[in-house]
C-alpha cells in the first residue's frame, strides 16, 4: 500500500497514524479501499448494496483496535459511506475513525459518513473520531457524519469526537438508544474559524433502568464562524442524563446552544448546563504575568480548552 | 531596585471618585524581603497590581533597575523579571498544573521532577497534582498554592506576592513561611515583595512598609516597625489555631 504525502499527512491528522496500523483496519481514499485487514476476532467486509463496510467483532474480544480512516484528496469528490459495527457481547475494543479532506480545487468535496454501532451485552467500546480539512482551493470541505448507537444491557460506549480545523460546513447528528445498565460518555470538541458553519445534534434515549448518559461539548467559534449545539436527552426509565455545552466565542463568532431534557419517567434524573462567553480577561492577564503576549495567552487558553 | 514615584490611583463608582493611592513614593531595595502591610482597603493590593502592570496609575512613575516601566505591558514586565502571584488566582479549563508551570518556567522541557520540587515547596503532593487541570475541581487553597508555585518556578528578579496566606491552611502556611525564608536566604541579586498583614510574615521581613488610607504611613526595619503595628489590631492579624479550627482555614 503506497501513500502519497497528502495521504500520509491526513492519516496522521485524523488517526495519529504514521504507518500501517496494527490490527484490523480499512483505509479509504477517494472512494476506494487503499488497504484492508481483518484479524481473527475482527472481520471487515465490504457492503454489496451501498458503499461502506461491515465490521464484526467477536464476543469477548479484548484489547484490540479497528482503524477506519477516510481520506479525500480529489477536489469535487463526494460520497456517502455506510459503516456498521457489530460488537459482540463482552468485547472491549478501540475504534478509531476520522476523515480528512484536502481540497485544492474550486469544487466542493464532501464526505457523509453514516456509522451504526450495535453494541452487545456487557461490551465496551471507545470510539475516536477526528475531522480535519486542508487545502487552498475555494471548494468547500464538507462533512456530515451520522452516528447511531444501539446499546444492549450493561454495555458502555465512550465517544471522543473532534473537529479542530479546516472543515467548512458540517452537520453532525448523533443518536443513541440505551438499554438497562448502559453508560454513554460523549466528549465533543469543535472549533470553527473563518466563515465555517457547524451544527451538532444529539438525541439520546435512556430507555433502561440504571442507564446513564453524559454528553459534554466544548466549542470555540472564531472569526465569523457559526455553531449550533442541540442536545436532547430523554429519560424514559430510572436513569441519569447530563449534557453540558461550554463555549468560547471570539471575534465575530456566533454560538447557539440548545440543551433540552425530556423526562418521561418520574425516576429520571436529568441535568443540562450551557455556558457561552469570551475568554476571561483574568485568564489572559495571568498568562501575561508569566511572560506570554496577549495573543499567545489566547492560544494557550483555547488549546487547553480544546484538549 | 524598584522605585515608585508619586503614584496615585483612583476609582469611580456610581459617579463617586475615590482615591485608592495618593501620591505614594517608595523604594524597594535589592536583596531584601519587603513586606507591604496595612489595613484592608488601604491600597496595598492596588499598589502591587500597579507594579505588575495589571493596573495603570493615574499619575506617577514606576522604575525598575533605573528603567521607566510605567508604560510597559504586563508581558514585558514579566520578561524583564517581575513575577506576580495574584491574591485570587484564576482557573483554566483544560490547562494542567504542569502546563502552567512550564509556561512560567518558559520551557517545554520542564521535567516532572523539577515541577514536583516547586509543588512540594508549597505543600502539595506533586504526583497528585501535576496532571490535574487548573479548574473548578481544585479548592481555593490548592489553587493558591499552585499560583505561588508559578512565581517560585519563574525565579524572577522581583517576586511579588499579593496576600499569599489568604485561603491557605495552617500546615501550608507554616510551609509557606519556610518557602519565603528559603527564598530570602538566596535573595542576593533579587528581591521579594509580600503584601500581607500576617504577623508571622511580617516577622521574616527585612523591611516593612505600612500603607494606610492610600499613603505610605511608615517604613522601617521589622524590629522597629513591628511594635507599632502590633499595637494596632486592624493592621496585623495573629494566625492562631483557634481561627483555623473554627473552619476558616485562613490565617
Amino acid at each position: 500500500m503506497e501513500l502519497d504525502e497528502t495521504q500520509k499527512r491526513i492519516l496522521a491528522e485524523v488517526a495519529d497514524l504514521h504507518k500501517i496500523p496494527v490490527g484490523a483496519f480499512n483505509i479509504r481514499s477517494n472512494g476506494e479501499s487503499l488497504g484492508r485487514n481483518s484479524t481473527e476476532n475482527i472481520e471487515i467486509t465490504p457492503k454489496t448494496d451501498v458503499s461502506g463496510i461491515d465490521i464484526r467483532i467477536k464476543p469477548g474480544t479484548k484489547n484490540e483496535s479497528v482503524h477506519i480512516p477516510v481520506i479525500i484528496s480529489k477536489t469535487g469528490h463526494t460520497e456517502a459511506v455506510y459503516n456498521d459495527f457489530y460488537v459482540g457481547e463482552g468485547a472491549d475494543v478501540l475504534i478509531v475513525a476520522g476523515c480528512g479532506i484536502d481540497n485544492c480545487g474550486n469544487v466542493d468535496s464532501k464526505h457523509d459518513g453514516i456509522h451504526r454501532f450495535h453494541i452487545g451485552k456487557g461490551a465496551h467500546i471507545k470510539y475516536v473520531e477526528k475531522h480535519y480539512g486542508s487545502g487552498t482551493g475555494s471548494g468547500k470541505r464538507i462533512m456530515n457524519p451520522v452516528t447511531e448507537v444501539f446499546m444492549e444491557e450493561g454495555s458502555s460506549c465512550e465517544m471522543e469526537m473532534v473537529q479542530i480545523k479546516g472543515v467548512d460546513d458540517t452537520v453532525r447528528v448523533t443518536n443513541a438508544v440505551l438499554a438497562a445498565g448502559c453508560t454513554l460518555l460523549v466528549g465533543e470538541r469543535l472549533m470553527t474559524h473563518d466563515d465555517q458553519r457547524a451544527v451538532s445534534k444529539y438525541n439520546v434515549e435512556l430507555n433502561g433502568d440504571g442507564s446513564s448518559a453524559d454528553v459534554v461539548s466544548r466549542a470555540v467559534a472564531r472569526d465569523r464562524s457559526y455553531q449550533e449545539f442541540e442536545a436532547v436527552i430523554a429519560g424514559n426509565a430510572k436513569c441519569h442524563g447530563h449534557s453540558e455545552c461550554d463555549s468560547i466565542i471570539m471575534d465575530e463568532g456566533i454560538i447557539l446552544a440548545v440543551p433540552a431534557l425530556k423526562a418521561n419517567c418520574v425516576d429520571a434524573e436529568l441535568i443540562h448546563e450551557a455556558a457561552i462567553g469570551k475568554i476571561a480577561g483574568e485568564q489572559i492577564m495571568k498568562l501575561m504575568t508569566l511572560g506570554l503576549t496577549e495573543q499567545e495567552a489566547e492560544e494557550e487558553i483555547v488549546n487547553g480548552f480544546m484538549r | 531596585m524598584l522605585e515608585v514615584q508619586n503614584v496615585s490611583y483612583s476609582v469611580t463608582e456610581d459617579g463617586v471618585t475615590r482615591k485608592i493611592l495618593d501620591d505614594v513614593s517608595l523604594t524597594i531595595p535589592d536583596s531584601k524581603l519587603t513586606v507591604i502591610t496595612g489595613p484592608n482597603g488601604g491600597g496595598k493590593s492596588t499598589l502591587a497590581r500597579i507594579i505588575a502592570g495589571v493596573l495603570t496609575p493615574d499619575s506617577g512613575r514606576i522604575l525598575f533597575d533605573g528603567q521607566d516601566i510605567t508604560d510597559m505591558s504586563v508581558t514585558d514586565r514579566a520578561r524583564i523579571g517581575i513575577g506576580f502571584a495574584f491574591q485570587q488566582p484564576v482557573r483554566f479549563k483544560g490547562i494542567k498544573v504542569i502546563d502552567l508551570l512550564r509556561l512560567a518556567k518558559d520551557t517545554k522541557k520542564l521535567s516532572s521532577a523539577d515541577a514536583c520540587k516547586y509543588l512540594a515547596a508549597v505543600g502539595l503532593c506533586a504526583k497528585d497534582y501535576i496532571d490535574r487541570e487548573v479548574n473548578a475541581s481544585l479548592s481555593g487553597g490548592e489553587l493558591k498554592r499552585i499560583e505561588i508555585a508559578t512565581v517560585l518556578i519563574k525565579q524572577s528578579k522581583l517576586s511579588l506576592f499579593d496576600e499569599p496566606e489568604a485561603g491557605i491552611d495552617l500546615w501550608s502556611f507554616q510551609n509557606l513561611i519556610e518557602v519565603f525564608d528559603g527564598m530570602r536566604k538566596h535573595i542576593e541579586g533579587s528581591s521579594i515583595i509580600i503584601i500581607s498583614h500576617q504577623e508571622r510574615i511580617l516577622k521574616i521581613a527585612d523591611e516593612i512598609l505600612l500603607i494606610k488610607d492610600g499613603k505610605l504611613a511608615a517604613r522601617g526595619e521589622a524590629d522597629e516597625i513591628m511594635p507599632m503595628l502590633m499595637a494596632n489590631e486592624s493592621v496585623v492579624k495573629n494566625c492562631n489555631l483557634t481561627d483555623i479550627w473554627k473552619g476558616g482555614a485562613e490565617c
